[in-house]
């Protein structure tokens, strides 16, 4: 853009020279050692300066308004201290400023990675291969020996397609001296490139105009080619490639399911996958299916619980069996978890020469590992920059201890002793030093250490560098307060080019023949979940419609209502819940349900419809704390039911009608079957008491109906007739039958060889019983036995489809 | 010494499984010089869905089989012929203790014979300062490491009372020998852990004892179930001893070796997803005699 290269008026430069003071001693990235504005940042600081402090809040608001409506959260695993050991989601930190790199020096960084992860590769080979490695004597027996991610079961497995890493990620950050350093190798399965993506959204919000004039390139491209890439590395053109995710209490769940619905892939779980003839499969509602390329997002030992961790349970019994037969691709290759390991880092600048035949481009931090004599010597000769910490370590350095050894008062002979007995075991690193770059703190810039995540793709033309990447920013001017873990924020990467950057998109050019993707068939855990989501939102409803109405009798009537209420308590009873209060437990924990439910399909749901859920569930707490019974709760639970409805409403109008909604739907038939036939069973009893009757349609949402078909006064025969046989009120049995028997027909071999499967015919019996019956037949007998037909159907359902 | 070796597995299933992959790792192994596999079958009742047969990292042959779903009742047997020959060493050619460090850093390899694998504590084998000191003791007056290896042994037999009702098969090391009892997977793993306390790489060894003794000598302990010992390593030149800490003895051609690892874990026999929906009861019998005998 033409006025990236005009200065800021000098008044505004000056006013943020006066704020803000990088530490001395480090690299900032906003300002030079003279305190000038770097040219890069010129653009972007003219933009953010001009706009009044009204209008800077109301952009920012907006980026986070992005991230609140598509539901982008962090697990947080809580501390003893703070949520009973217990983790919780957090509202995404984004620290709105972007981190700005020049194109020039982007491209430098990015051949500096590509050699890496070119290296990283055949350390990989060598590890899981010949290991000539170790047999020339350039990386020490014992390292890997002892090495817990070096998984024995995985040597010589060879990859099918012939690598064993196809994404990586570089923690980077820059030293005092200007320089980048690599601070450490992500190869396991390395997150963030998803919230990355989710940054780069919210930012552009926030700066949509001076972000469109600054030709910054698009992330969508490197997404792309890596999703075709994938495909590609099928064999099976009519196999899928899957999202292997350990499960929604991972801490980056959201990442996965994220991924998973922007590049268009199954998002499975361990427990999905089976594997028969050396073939990896996933369990769905039509059967097993073939995956034919994994991208695993969980570690290597959890993968298989029969040839590497026998505690995991989640992972797949003969996942290992599979590679070892090249019955599909991996991505990463199991065990690549070993080239994390911190104490390798003092290797990687040599291995670089004897493997790649030339220096690295990007060191990495100084590194010693203590099993070497001389090793230790020289850890003992300048103990006062260094940090000592566990060899085989994978996490980020500023996770773990990062006072420099001079500080930990530790005298030089017991760091002897240490390093004597515990050699093998022990890595020493320089003490980090990372630079700073600008955020907002409290509406000024304030230098906060910045380290920055790069992200590594194989694709059909080679490595490729996102071009952008997941900055962490501190909390507080100490290193540590980086990890996010530690209250660190998350900050958008703009590579700043010079000229404008070609647009590119997740859709498919022009030029490519259009076609039609059906949606591949619905894993049967991911059904299970829908069909149970279905079943509790329903659930909810119900609950919350018979709490309405007792609430209003007991507003009404008082005591005198009391017959009529103890005949409800057997309803409440049924729906697991006790109507002691406003808001009941019962109510929130069925909540919890759907929310569970819900949480384990978010990749196949609007964000809208579970931001509407979790707004519901918020709503519901606070009122249980405060609602006293009566009046108020009746309100209360108005209230309630019409936020409920706006869910179902999201779900209803927006969800793709395929397979995971026909689950959702018989889901929610077959609850309001339920409790329809309960609640007539009780109400409409023989005996049951004065007002039952009325209550039934109140509760049966029909009072308008019922008025205008009966004239006459309630009876039981209306009642039953418009609330078990009438087919055409949405409320009635008979209505959820009809809508079950619908689904049930469309679902994949509804039919076995010709012949209706146990399910069709049961199905198709109780429907017709039902639409042939007259109501004076339909006793309260006849009800009971109807309602166990319907439960039965469940169980039914459940062994065809959803086990 | 040939001996026929016949096993049988049995499990009972309350209630019908789910389909299920174990590996058993219950095949005689073929060991250059001293021990040669003459024949061998594994049958199992009923017919698996899928089987195969390969080594895994430390050479140990795996026998995996998928059983088909509905399982209510599983039998493997195994029966095969074994040459089994055996030499002690009559020198004490090993290393001195002082000297094994040096000695085991020279060697580049990480091959499953290689010594670096067996001296980091193991899934199973965390470091224990209780055994630690134990060993210690035990040890004091040793100067190499076969010495080491059999006052560790001996120690131990006298310390620990053999009782198959005492631990089960997850019961850790150490709390093992807190009670000072246990199997011969416990006075196997009891032992590595001591070992590699004292800096000597030490596996763990899965193999078969056979059932009758010899004319006039007493009936081992673990002859009728499979059986566990100890590998440990003394230097370049002695390479690997074994020797059988349940019975206060140097592994000789009573033993019959199945295969090494870091611990129990490495060479269980059986591992597996038999999805367990109810209770299961399971049983193991071995039967091993010379050739010609009973």
């Amino acid at each position: 853009m033409q006025t990236a290269n005009t200065d800021p008026n000098p008044a505004q430069i000056a006013a943020i020279a006066r704020d803000y003071h990088p530490p001395a001693a480090t690299q900032d990235e906003l300002v030079d050692a003279r305190g000038e504005m770097r040219p890069v940042w010129r653009g972007f600081m003219r933009h953010l300066l001009a706009l009044s402090g009204e209008e800077r809040t109301r952009r920012l608001a907006r980026a986070d308004q992005y991230l609140m409506d598509s539901g982008v959260f962090y697990r947080q695993y809580g501390t003893a201290k703070t949520e009973g050991g217990q983790s919780v989601e957090r509202p995404w930190p984004l620290s709105h400023i972007p981190v700005l790199i020049a194109q020039g020096e982007w491209q430098g960084l990015s051949a500096a990675l590509i050699q890496r992860a070119e290296l990283l590769e055949a350390v990989m080979a060598d590890l899981y291969g010949e290991n000539r490695l170790v047999a020339e004597g350039k990386l020490p027996a014992a390292l890997i020996a002892a090495n817990p991610e070096w998984l024995r079961p995985m040597v010589g497995v060879r990859p099918r397609d012939g690598h064993y890493l196809h994404f990586l990620a570089f923690e980077i950050g820059r030293g005092p001296d200007g320089n980048w350093w690599v601070l450490a190798d992500r190869a396991q399965a390395p997150s963030g490139a998803g919230y990355a993506l989710e940054n780069r959204v919210a930012t552009s919000r926030a700066f949509a105009d001076v972000y469109a004039g600054m030709n910054v390139p698009r992330l969508a491209g490197f997404f792309r080619d890596f999703r075709d890439q994938l495909q590609a590395l099928r064999h099976d053109p009519l196999a899928r490639v899957a999202i292997l995710t350990p499960g929604t209490m991972n801490e980056t769940y959201y990442e996965h399911a994220y991924i998973a619905r922007y590049l268009g892939f199954t998002l499975v779980e361990g427990e999905d996958l089976t594997v028969a003839g050396n073939r990896l499969l996933v369990r769905t509602v039509s059967g097993l299916r073939p995956v034919d390329v994994l991208w695993r997002r969980m570690d290597s030992a959890f993968a298989d619980p029969v040839e590497l961790n026998q505690q995991s349970r989640i992972g797949t019994p003969g996942m290992v069996s599979a590679l070892r037969a090249q019955g599909l691709t991996m991505v990463n290759a199991l065990g690549s978890g070993v080239l994390e390991t911190r104490a390798l880092m003092a290797f990687l600048p040599k291995l670089a020469r004897d493997l790649l035949g030339s220096d690295l481009l990007m060191p990495n931090i100084a590194t010693w590992w203590c099993g070497g004599a001389a090793e230790r010597q020289a850890v003992l000769a300048d103990p006062g920059r260094m940090v000592i910490s566990d060899a085989f370590a994978t996490g980020l350095p500023y996770e773990g201890p990062l006072q420099g050894l001079a500080a930990s008062g530790l005298a030089t002979a017991d760091l002897a002793a240490k390093l004597a007995s515990e050699g093998p075991r022990l890595v020493a690193q320089e003490a980090v030093t990372l630079s700073t770059t600008p955020a907002l703190v409290e509406g000024r810039l304030q230098p906060r250490p910045l380290s920055l995540r790069v992200f590594l793709a194989r694709t059909a033309q080679g490595w490729q560098v996102m071009p952008g990447g997941f900055a962490r920013i501190g909390a507080s001017p100490e290193p540590a307060a980086i990890a996010m873990q530690n209250g660190g924020n998350a900050a958008d990467v703009w590579i700043v080019a010079d000229r404008p950057q070609p647009a590119v998109s997740m859709v498919a050019p022009p030029s490519a023949a259009y076609r039609r993707v059906t949606p591949g068939s619905l894993p049967s855990r991911a059904a299970d979940n829908l069909f149970w989501l279905g079943r509790y939102v329903e659930r909810a409803e119900g609950i919350m419609r018979l709490l309405r109405a007792r609430n209003i009798r007991l507003a009404e009537a008082g005591e005198a209502a009391s017959p009529l209420l103890a005949a409800m308590d057997p309803l409440f009873e049924s729906l697991g819940t006790k109507p002691d209060t406003g808001v009941p437990a019962g109510l929130l924990s069925t909540l919890g349900w759907a929310i569970s439910s819900a949480g384990h399909v978010r990749d196949r749901f609007s964000p809208d419809a579970w931001q509407a859920l979790i707004d519901l569930n918020k709503t519901a707490t606070r009122m249980a704390a405060k609602v006293t019974p009566g009046d108020d709760a009746a309100r209360a639970l108005s209230a309630l039911l019409r936020k409920l409805t706006g869910f179902s409403g999201l779900v209803h109008e927006n969800m793709y009608r395929f397979l995971g909604w026909r689950f959702l739907t018989i889901g929610r038939h077959h609850e309001r079957a339920m409790g329809m036939a309960a609640n007539l069973a009780i109400l409409a009893d023989a005996k049951a008491p004065e007002g039952a009757l009325d209550l039934a349609i109140e509760v049966g949402d029909s009072v308008m109906t019922h008025r205008r078909r009966f004239s006459l006064q309630t009876s039981r025969v209306t009642v039953i007739d418009l609330l078990a046989l009438d087919e055409m009120n949405p409320r009635s049995l008979r209505y959820q039958l009809d809508g079950m028997a619908e689904q049930l027909r469309l679902l994949p071999e509804a039919d076995e060889y010709g012949m209706p499967s146990d399910l069709t015919r049961a199905m198709l019996r109780l429907h017709t019983d039902l639409a042939t019956t007259r109501p004076e037949d339909l006793t309260t007998q006849a009800i009971w036995a109807l309602r166990g037909r319907i439960a039965g159907l469940s169980d039914l359902l459940t062994a065809a489809y959803l086990r | 010494m040939l001996y026929r070796i016949r096993l049988v597995i049995d499990y009972v299933f309350a209630r019908p499984t789910g389909a299920g992959r174990q590996q058993f790792r219950i095949l005689p192994a073929n060991l250059p010089g001293c021990q040669t596999v003459a024949s061998e079958t594994v049958t199992f009742a009923p017919d698996p869905q899928e089987r195969q047969v390969f080594d895994d990292f430390y050479g140990t042959r795996v026998v995996q089989a998928v059983m088909p779903p509905g399982l209510t009742k599983l039998t493997v047997t195994m029966q095969a012929s074994v040459i089994r020959r055996s030499a002690p060493p009559e020198f004490d050619m090993s290393a001195p203790l002082a000297d094994l460090p040096g000695q085991i850093a020279l060697i580049r390899d990480l091959g499953p014979e290689a010594p670096h694998h067996f001296l980091p504590p193991s899934p199973r084998l965390p470091p224990s300062a209780d055994i630690a000191t134990f060993a210690r003791s035990a040890t004091a007056n040793c100067t190499t490491a076969r010495d080491v290896v059999q006052a560790m042994g001996r120690a131990l037999h006298a310390e620990m009372t053999f009782d198959a009702d005492a631990t089960e098969v997850d019961t850790p090391a150490e709390t093992a020998f807190a009670g000072r009892h246990g199997v011969c997977q416990d006075f196997a793993q009891i032992m590595i852990s001591g070992l590699r306390s004292i800096g000597i790489p030490a596996a763990y060894v899965a193999g078969y004892l056979r059932t009758l003794p010899p004319p006039g000598k007493p009936r081992l302990e673990g002859a009728d179930a499979m059986h566990a010992w100890v590998r440990a390593w003394t230097g370049a030149e002695s390479g690997w001893v074994e020797y059988d800490p349940t019975n206060a003895c140097w592994v000789a051609e009573d033993h019959i070796v199945v295969g090494y690892g870091r611990d129990y874990g490495d060479v269980a026999p059986v591992i597996g997803m038999l999805r367990l929906d109810g209770s299961q009861k399971g049983s193991h019998k071995v039967d091993i005699r010379p050739e010609g005998e009973g």
